[in-house]
């Protein structure tokens, strides 16, 4: 029996189970979500589902980047890569970011995980001249470096500074995570985990779990039900980009 | 007046050569350059993820605006009737055309994957100002192309006003999409603005024209044509016209910056900043490239001075560079707003001015772009008439009267 | 880039499958055994001529609509087409002896897939 079929049969069992466990709970919500997460690999991404972030900034440590350490482990960058020994810091990729936020009038701090915003009308694919830079039907901005020319004007027009340019040979990479010299990469919400019903790394690696994945349309996840019941900003919201990614007490 | 005789240049001598040569070996240069700068990977340039367009856009971008610009010595003979002009139309042809050529291999052989071009330009992205300028970019050599055979073919010069018209459009057209680029980033203070297109095309007149006059007299000198003061002092009073045009809107744009509160801070960063880009705007632009010129231009002891109209067409060009190293390198070393009227702080540089300085390899490709232009001038008037044999005033000033002489 | 390979992987198809005996002295790609199972994910002659299609077919699935069926996928090249080196680890392409590079050596077609993919197998536990 081939790994194929093996496969095939896992995802079989598994949908059913989970089809069986909610119907059980019918009513909790919770499971029905998770159910519509588990999409079977040959389906494509949907409109019916836009993934999303939540990250509540009270929870977030001034001197806590796990969540950044994980995206690194996950995609193979910084930390998670011996590659990049020739650029020098202001060239080498990073995908997310701690920010500290001060407040000019009172001195108030604020630290929070930056990255890709996942924005609705997202600047950088409208600019991509090749449509490298893409958002995927489930509301994923990312690019597909097989169409990527290595222009740098997505990187001129995103307003979070959430892409890099890779300046040389790599040689390092994660399977799950194809990078490479010459094109544009940025976070990319996991999307190899989403698809497989996963979380995002950052958001499972929090250690206050404050970050929240999920479907913003599912008006019975989580983060859907927090969103709408609780206060969150997006940044740069004068924009008017729509992002996938709120933040709260900032 | 008499008819204009056009005629190649007889390109035997040991000169002709020897410029050729010079401008050969700064191609190698920069084609060399480029081959370094994609076999190591950008690394070994002084851009990077903050300031992610340097000096190849720099040249780039003048070279492509200037090329527009190049074309409108063409355009005010065959469109709006400045017969005058007419003799030059063809160098400016050529010339526009050079300058784009050259402009264009130094943006593409800066790109992460010059070798994906062709690939790209099946997936065009309609939303994207790059891609239409593809289109117009491309369209242009096409036009102008077909503009120059329609002046150097007898039978079609009757089509010329037509193509001239056409061309002037899309000119028109092609340095707002350039504008553009620039224009239509939400994301950064210093861009954002609906007039980058019209400065755009403002600017363009006074390269263009400065680089035509410096070509022009180049090769009048060099060739030992005669080139009379009548053009001579339609060049500079035109030069001042389009350099006082320019200015107007780049005062323009800083004023409207000015007036707006959520812009003050990065007009302090460009106009008032212990920094290289406001030494530039106004040392470079402002006292070398604009006002210096102009005074060249209107100042009756400068009158019909080749020495110091030559010294004006430098220093517009050296100037307008300074104006576009201002524009694109100083609009992204002033640090991104994340958060208006926060400070924000990161292990990826936010919320500081990012430095650059470019090494010479991005230096070498981008000067590696003029040489191409020169090149296809220089071997363009050597193999077809672009050039009137003679501009003294007896043939082009519809005015002229033996006895002034 | 693979557009121009065509012809030559074409041709190299034909060299190897007709086996003309005006050519056996011709020099052939050494191309290596498969580690596991007896079958390809398609019919041998068939991956030869058009493992490209399915590769690209398979990156736009992938990468734009978020499809990841596993079959025709670079990954699942590699659990079966891999060529230990002599320390017992999977080799890289850039060893000629890599799977892809006997043929692609051979036919002098050059490919950019590993500027940014990794060329052997995922390791296990990989994953966080």
């Amino acid at each position: 029996m081939s790994d194929n079929q093996i496969d095939s049969y896992k995802r079989r069992f598994l949908g059913q189970s989970a089809a069986i466990a909610g119907a059980a709970t019918l009513g909790g919500g919770l499971v029905l979500t998770s159910v519509a997460r588990a999409r079977p690999a040959d389906q494509a991404a949907s409109s019916a589902n836009r993934w999303g972030l939540l990250i509540d900034t009270s929870k977030c440590a001034s001197d806590c980047d796990e969540c950044v350490k994980a995206c690194e482990m996950e995609h193979g960058w910084g930390r998670g890569s011996t590659d990049e020994q020739h650029s020098r810091p202001e060239q080498k990729a990073q995908w997310m970011r701690k920010v500290t936020v001060r407040d000019r009038a009172t001195g108030h701090e604020t630290s929070l995980p930056m990255m890709c915003q996942h924005c609705a009308y997202p600047p950088c694919v409208d600019v991509c001249p090749t449509g490298a830079s893409m958002k995927r039907d489930d509301g994923i901005v990312l690019v597909d470096k097989h169409r990527c020319i290595g222009c740098r004007y997505c990187m001129m027009a995103c307003p979070y500074k959430a892409r890099s340019f890779i300046h040389e040979d790599l040689h390092d990479q994660k399977t799950e995570s194809p990078r490479g010299k010459g094109t544009v990469e940025s976070c990319n919400l996991c999307v190899n985990r989403v698809d497989r019903g996963e979380n995002p790394a950052c958001a499972d690696a929090c250690p206050e779990k404050a970050i929240l994945f999920g479907d913003l349309k599912d008006a019975n996840s989580d983060i859907a039900r927090r969103l709408a019941s609780e206060p969150s900003t997006e940044i740069r919201g004068d924009l008017r980009l729509d992002l996938g990614v709120r933040y709260q007490n900032i | 007046m008499k008819p204009t005789t056009f005629r190649e240049i007889s390109g035997n001598s040991t000169g002709y050569w020897a410029l050729l040569g010079l401008l050969g070996l700064i191609i190698a240069a920069g084609l060399g350059a480029a081959w370094y700068m994609e076999h190591n990977g950008h690394w070994v340039t002084g851009m990077n993820n903050q300031i992610v367009w340097g000096m190849p856009h720099v040249f780039a971008v003048f070279l492509i605006v200037a090329a527009s610009g190049a074309l409108n010595v063409a355009s005010m003979a065959s469109v709006f009737g400045r017969t005058a002009l007419k003799p030059l139309s063809r160098l400016s042809g050529l010339l526009a055309i050079a300058l784009l050529a050259g402009g264009l291999m130094v943006l593409v052989l800066d790109l992460g994957h010059p070798d994906r071009l062709i690939m790209a330009m099946m997936n065009l992205n309609f939303m994207s100002i790059f891609a239409w300028n593809i289109i117009l970019y491309n369209g242009f050599f096409v036009i102008v192309a077909v503009y120059l055979w329609t002046m150097m073919e007898k039978r079609a010069n009757r089509y010329t006003k037509t193509a001239g018209m056409f061309a002037f459009i899309w000119r028109l057209v092609l340095t707002t999409g350039t504008g553009s680029i620039f224009g239509f980033l939400v994301a950064r203070q210093a861009y954002d603005a609906a007039i980058m297109a019209p400065m755009f095309i403002a600017l363009s007149f006074s390269f263009g024209l400065a680089i035509f006059m410096l070509v022009l007299f180049a090769s009048y000198r060099w060739g030992g044509r005669p080139l009379g003061d009548y053009m001579i002092i339609r060049m500079q009073r035109l030069l001042g016209l389009f350099v006082v045009a320019a200015l107007f809107f780049v005062v323009v744009y800083h004023l409207t910056n000015l007036y707006a509160a959520e812009h003050r801070d990065v007009e302090h960063f460009m106009l008032d900043g212990n920094n290289v880009y406001s030494g530039l705007f106004w040392v470079g632009y402002i006292l070398l490239g604009s006002l210096v010129p102009m005074a060249i231009a209107w100042l009756s002891p400068f009158r019909a001075s080749i020495g110091w109209i030559t010294t004006a067409a430098v220093l517009v060009v050296a100037g307008g560079m300074a104006m576009i190293y201002v524009i694109i390198i100083g609009g992204q070393a002033y640090p991104l707003q994340l958060f208006p009227g926060k400070d924000v702080s990161s292990s990826f540089f936010d919320g500081v001015v990012n430095p650059y300085s470019p090494t010479l390899a991005e230096t070498l490709l981008g000067i590696g772009g003029i040489g191409i232009t020169l090149a296809i001038v220089v071997v363009g008037i050597r193999l077809l008439k672009f050039l009137p044999l003679s501009l003294e005033d007896a043939r082009v000033d519809p005015h002229y009267k033996a006895d002034e002489a | 880039m693979k557009r121009y390979g065509y012809p030559f992987l074409l041709l190299l198809a034909l060299l190897l499958t007709a086996g003309t005996p005006a050519l056996a002295g011709a020099p052939l790609p050494d191309i290596p055994e498969a580690i596991k199972g007896e079958q390809c994910v398609e019919d041998t002659e068939f991956m030869r001529r058009n493992h490209m299609e399915l590769l690209e077919h398979q990156r736009d699935d992938t990468v734009r609509r978020g499809i990841r069926t596993k079959k025709h996928s670079l990954k699942n090249c590699f659990t079966c087409h891999v060529v230990m080196g002599d320390d017992g680890k999977a080799i890289t392409v850039s060893d000629p002896r890599h799977f892809c590079r006997e043929c692609h050596d051979y036919a002098a077609v050059k490919v950019d897939c590993w500027q940014c993919h990794v060329s052997t197998p995922e390791p296990k536990g990989d994953k966080l």
